[in-house]
């Protein structure tokens, strides 16, 4: 039995008032999460008792460093279900994750004429990168769009996907429309024309079980920051023949086996895509998010969001003037609801929000393209759920809905 | 809880914005986007013998604080000359709008004044419809 009081006592800051005497009623999660007490313990402990740099001191605390943000990748591999740790490469983001493949991978594979195929739903952070070494190589970024009510054109999948077709990098779950796309059956057609496959997993790590042999994906991307972790860790998961013939994406300390200044030599997986001292707190503090989350039991946070996301759909109908954009059917979609008001710009939403101590995300949450281009709508207000989300808070979300109305005069 | 932000004029203002619509033969004429948020302000203006502001109207898409900004701003600089435009200091808009803004709303709020300034000094992108001694 999932107890969302027990789990909303692990997490301090939802003590904290938004304004004086205006309690905090967090729907931001999508663009980043809030942390349980553990992971902010697990990374104050590093910090107060065995701060070190890892991979180079023989004394004890770098020992004890290294292996706890060693063992932290291993619990990371284990919760995508990736064979090996060595597979499991940490950078910054998601972004970076996918600015390393398309760098790294793309530099040394794509020809002029080739071509890379998106979706109109990705994130900024899955078009850029292509689009950068597009440029580079001569290779042709392509576009699968999105029907009306807001899934994958399917029907254009065969004209788009085709022998030319060498990357299909596209997200398994939309951070606007909330849609979640069939990974195995795009995974499964880009095999048959020989493309690799690059999943965004940003917005579905953190909220479902994710298992990449199922998937079958060749890379996938994401970031700790959204599920439970801290800022400044990602992971990129890859196939390890396709990791193994990648040139190293950035060059430094830690990554190289031997150098002379005549030339360098790369160190094995992960380390060759590993420069620098990395992000050492954030990875431990990676692997307690993890931790916690797998103590909750992803197919009891999936079900809770589920939950949630109907309970939210229904209570948003119910508002004069709101459509949310994206699938219908709260079993459709993941826990969050883009939407747009009638007359308040979702700017002007947020703010009176807040004043109701309700933080929603308003703009574009970078997919211009997917709002001008095929939404139409130059922004919209974004409420997203996650492990301690109350059907009393979603209450409080169209209470403040209304009270915007008010102040609009609609 | 009652709004500090959306008091009545802003409220006014959005629903009845002043000088909404595009000038026939505007002087300058110039177009900005946020694009964090997607806002757009665009300021038509009409100068009169002596450079002064003749006529002057915006178009545009966005949040209260940005329409109603747009507002006051077109209405503040009739009978202005173009140096007076070019000198517009961002308080002044601040102080139009009354209230105080976050860091944040601030840039909602100074858009308008953005897009006028870039108009009044002729950059590139400005669309110089007809000519004027400067």
């Amino acid at each position: 039995m999932y107890d969302v009081q027990k789990v909303r006592a692990d997490f301090p800051i939802l003590n904290v008032e938004a304004h004086p005497g205006v309690p905090l009623v967090y729907l931001d999660s999508a663009a980043s999460s809030q942390k349980p007490l553990a992971v902010i313990e697990a990374m104050n402990n590093y910090y107060r008792t065995y701060n070190a740099n890892i991979h180079r001191g023989i004394h004890q605390l770098s020992e004890a460093a290294t292996e706890a943000y060693e063992a932290a990748r291993g619990r990371i591999a284990a919760f995508i279900k990736a064979p090996t740790a060595e597979q499991v490469i940490y950078t910054r983001n998601a972004t970076e994750a996918i600015n390393l493949v398309a760098y790294s991978w793309g530099g040394a594979n794509l020809k002029a004429g080739d071509e890379i195929l998106i979706t109109a739903m990705e994130h900024h952070a899955n078009i850029v990168p292509w689009q950068m070494v597009a440029e580079r190589t001569g290779a042709v970024v392509r576009v699968l769009p999105v029907t009306a009510d807001g899934f994958l054109d399917m029907g254009q999948l065969p004209e788009l996907l085709t022998e030319k077709t060498k990357m299909f990098a596209f997200m398994a779950v939309s951070n606007v429309l909330g849609t979640i796309n069939p990974v195995e059956e795009l995974v499964a057609a880009a095999k048959r024309v020989g493309a690799l496959t690059l999943v965004d997993g940003a917005q579905a790590v953190p909220h479902q079980g994710v298992d990449v042999v199922g998937w079958d994906c060749d890379f996938m991307a994401f970031s700790s920051h959204k599920m439970c972790g801290p800022t400044g860790v990602g992971i990129l998961y890859g196939k390890r023949p396709l990791l193994d013939e990648m040139p190293p994406f950035l060059g430094g300390g830690d990554m190289i086996r031997r150098v002379t200044f005549g030339g360098s030599t790369w160190n094995d997986l992960p380390y060759k895509f590993e420069a620098g001292t990395p992000s050492i707190a954030e990875g431990i503090g990676l692997g307690a998010a993890v931790d916690y989350l797998t103590e909750l039991g992803m197919d009891n946070v999936h079900a809770h969001e589920q939950k949630i996301t109907a309970y939210a759909l229904e209570a948003l109908s119910e508002v004069d003037g709101l459509r949310v954009v994206g699938p219908q059917q709260a079993s459709q979609r993941a826990g969050l609801a883009a939407f747009t008001l009638k007359g308040v710009h979702p700017h002007d939403i947020a703010h009176i929000l807040d004043e109701d101590g309700v933080a929603v995300r308003a703009g574009h949450h970078c997919a211009m393209p997917l709002h001008k281009e095929c939404l139409g709508i130059p922004a919209t207000a974004r409420a997203s759920f996650y492990v301690h989300t109350t059907t009393a808070e979603i209450d409080q979300l169209v209470k403040s809905l209304h009270r915007a109305q008010r102040i609009f005069r609609i | 809880m009652s709004s500090d932000l959306y008091r009545e004029q802003i409220i006014d203002l959005y629903e009845n914005p002043l000088h909404y619509g595009s000038l026939e033969e505007p002087t300058f004429t110039y177009e900005e986007d946020n694009p964090l948020c997607g806002d757009v302000i665009r300021i038509d203006v009409e100068l009169d013998e002596n450079n002064r502001v003749k006529s002057a109207a915006w178009s545009g898409d966005g949040c209260a604080i940005s329409q109603a900004a747009a507002s006051l701003l077109t209405d503040d600089i009739m009978g202005k000359s173009l140096d007076d435009l070019r000198a517009y200091d961002k308080d002044e808009i601040l102080e139009m709008i009354g209230v105080p803004l976050s860091m944040m709303r601030v840039k909602c709020a100074l858009l308008c004044l953005k897009v006028l300034k870039a108009g009044a000094y002729g950059l590139p992108e400005a669309v110089v419809l007809r000519g004027t001694e400067q």
